[in-house]
């Protein structure tokens, strides 16, 4: 394999990581707060249908973008509403949430496009097509920088980098500002921040606000980035692959992004080996390679290498002394 | 602490939750621009009066009833067991797997009990590992069993594409279970006796269901077992206290419960399709989780709700040739409303409810 291959497979790891940094840095908040949020699946598929189906009508990608974000924000207030404002089971509303977006998706769509599911393919300029980083041309000759900035670094989407940028922005917001400094702290002990007099309930709710704008803009990605428009089911399971990444990077944002990152690379490592032989071990079937982020969560989980300890208050509804 | 009466906490709530999810659906059908009412009656036709219909609900329900109990059996003792989906496509592996072994000796009065056990076993399996991480390693449960649904699934990919695959097929599919490894449908057998009943993939599996019903009440209500299962759901520590093995128990009721929904795949591998599918619990595990949650966790509750989920998804399926705009993935959205209104936001009637209602109680 040439530095060039090498390059290639980082370049798909990252669009393949996209969604998962999105969706991961959108439960680590909302865990952050406490908040069990195993909803992510269905607010990234809202949000992909969402984005495709207002970039047909309006013809704008944009839009799309906008309008997923509204959707998984909406869907994200559901599960505040159930779970913050009635102190309902968090995991149950997840999972009522995950259902209703994959039935909503699929009804809405035949309802407006009547295509089996699906919504019409999106033209070059109804998507967000890839961007040349300044200084693409001048860099190409320089040997191994040049070739690393134009594969890997220059050529992606909008939402790409926004989700590389996601990253530091998070960090910045949960350990270097106030708000952020109260959001970890109701996640941990929720009792001390309402004495200091600060509302758990809105807190908690800015969280999922956040996370439901982050969710959104990974659906977008999918339908109007990365794809050419929604099909049933696009999100095939990338939510919860986000919530493996989560955890295996025990709810710390740079630990996340490298997981992601590591899913995303097995993913297209998978994707390009298919039907190579390895050395040694022979063929490996891609289904095999696909479980291995699942696998390894729930090693990490067990405590074989390293513990992973979420936040105390995570999974119980906050309930004022009276 | 006020009690509310048992009627308003087993009848109106669950029915006023209930009412609200359709009411919810009924609106999104209107904003699509057809009659609600039209759409229901489509459903209630499909579900029960074409003919065949009552038997295709009934078998939906059988599946049903298998995952439903699967998850109110964790439930009781308060772990949440998501991976009820895994476990019966893990368990329609092990129904394989004893079937492809025994088919060409044994004769059906012993294959189909090997079966039964192959699956339930398999899925038992399934839900071991889960429980046995939870219980002696502290990893969260919820999310081992989503993960575990994952791992199953790949796994099911690899060999139904590859070792178990049936040559000369183009889709990934099992080799087949021989007469004698398929459980007898009703229609067939009842023919026997003369009596006549329309074609559908009702099978004998619903006898089992029913048995797998009593044995839940039984084991959880009726046993030393299900006392101390429900004292660890209500309070660890009591249980604890009171020289319950904690963990064992973890295991033991995991293990039930796999087994239960490993169980669902004896209704659609043997009774029906005669081969393990591709994907073939289909969300079924699912369903499952809101039929536990609809049926408050207790077989009487659970059959009612198995029936309610059953008639939904057969005559949702019905929606798809009575209109052009309506699919079945509108089930899916009831379902989902479901959960929502009957699961999470259970407690959103209960503080009215006990200020309208409670207080002759404390009188």
């Amino acid at each position: 394999m040439t530095y060039l291959d090498f390059l290639l497979i980082f370049d798909s790891a990252l669009r393949l990581a996209t969604p998962l940094i999105l969706c991961a840095m959108a439960g680590l908040i909302s865990e952050r707060a406490g908040i069990v949020d195993i909803g992510l699946e269905g607010k990234l598929l809202a949000g992909a249908f969402t984005a495709a189906a207002v970039a047909t009508l309006t013809g704008s990608a944009w839009m799309g973008l906008c309008a997923a974000v509204a959707s998984s924000v909406f869907l994200s207030m559901i599960h505040g509403f159930a779970c913050i404002t009635h102190k309902g089971e968090q995991i149950i509303s997840g999972i009522a949430i995950n259902i209703l977006a994959s039935g909503a998706t699929v009804v809405a769509s035949v309802a407006l496009f009547q295509r089996g599911g699906q919504t019409p393919t999106l033209d070059r300029d109804e998507r967000f097509s890839p961007i040349d980083l300044p200084s693409t041309e001048a860099l190409t000759d320089i040997p191994w920088l040049g070739p690393l900035w134009k594969e890997l670094i220059s050529g992606h989407t909008i939402p790409v980098y926004i989700a590389l940028i996601s990253v530091p922005l998070i960090w910045w917001l949960l350990w270097r500002t106030r708000f952020g400094l109260r959001l970890r702290a109701v996640g941990e002990m929720p009792a001390a921040i309402d004495s200091a007099g600060v509302s758990v309930t809105w807190l908690r709710y800015r969280a999922l606000i956040i996370a439901g704008i982050l969710c959104g803009i990974a659906g977008a990605f999918l339908s109007t980035a990365h794809g050419a428009g929604f099909v049933r089911e696009m999100s095939a399971g990338k939510g919860y692959i986000a919530l493996a990444a989560m955890i295996f990077g025990k709810w710390k944002p740079w630990s996340v992004l490298a997981a992601c990152l590591l899913f995303g690379f097995l993913e297209a490592g998978a994707n390009r080996m298919q039907g190579t032989p390895l050395p040694i071990v022979g063929e490996i079937p891609i289904e095999v390679v696909l479980i291995l982020p699942y696998v390894a969560t729930v090693i990490l989980l067990a405590g074989f290498f390293g513990k992973a300890i979420p936040p105390r208050a995570l999974g119980t509804p906050y309930r004022k002394e009276r | 602490m006020t009690r509310l009466p048992a009627w308003i906490e087993y009848l109106l709530i669950p029915l006023m939750n209930l009412t609200l999810a359709f009411a919810v659906a009924a609106v999104v059908v209107m904003l699509i621009g057809e009659n609600p009412i039209d759409a229901l009656t489509v459903m209630i036709n499909g579900a029960f009066v074409y003919e065949g219909a009552l038997g295709y609900t009934l078998y939906y329900t059988t599946s049903l009833i298998f995952t439903g109990l699967a998850v109110s059996v964790a439930f009781h003792a308060s772990l949440f067991n998501i991976g009820a989906e895994g476990q019966a496509y893990l368990g329609g592996l092990g129904a394989l797997l004893v079937a492809l072994m025994l088919q060409d000796w044994l004769p059906m009065i012993l294959m189909i009990p090997l079966c039964i056990i192959g699956a339930a076993a398999f899925g038992a399996l399934w839900a071991l590992i889960p429980g046995w991480l939870q219980a002696y390693r502290g990893s969260h449960i919820v999310i081992t069993t989503i993960m575990f649904n994952f791992i199953g699934a790949g796994i099911m990919v690899g060999l139904l594409s590859g070792s178990l695959m049936r040559p000369g097929q183009s889709n990934p599919e099992s080799l087949l279970f021989e007469d004698n490894a398929r459980m007898p449908q009703l229609h067939n057998l009842l023919g026997e006796f003369g009596i006549e009943l329309g074609r559908s993939p009702l099978n004998l599996s619903i006898v089992f269901a029913a048995l797998a019903c009593f044995g839940v009440w039984l084991l959880i209500w009726r046993t030393r077992w299900g006392y101390a299962l429900r004292t660890m759901g209500a309070s660890e520590p009591a249980a604890h206290y009171a020289g319950v093995p904690v963990p064992r128990m973890i295991v033991t009721a995991m293990c039930i419960s796999g087994a239960l929904a490993g169980m669902m795949a004896i209704n659609t591998v043997m009774g029906d399709q005669g081969k393990v599918t591709l994907g073939f619990p289909a969300g079924f595990g699912f369903t499952g989780i809101a039929v536990a949650l609809m049926g408050r966790s207790h077989p009487v509750g659970i059959i009612l709700a198995a029936l309610l989920f059953g008639a939904l998804l057969q005559g949702g399926s019905e929606l798809d040739f009575e209109f052009q705009t309506i699919t079945r993935e509108m089930v899916l959205l009831i379902q989902g409303l479901i959960i929502l209104f009957s699961g999470a936001l259970s407690l959103m009637f209960v503080p009215w409810m006990e200020r309208r209602f409670a207080r002759k109680e404390i009188a």
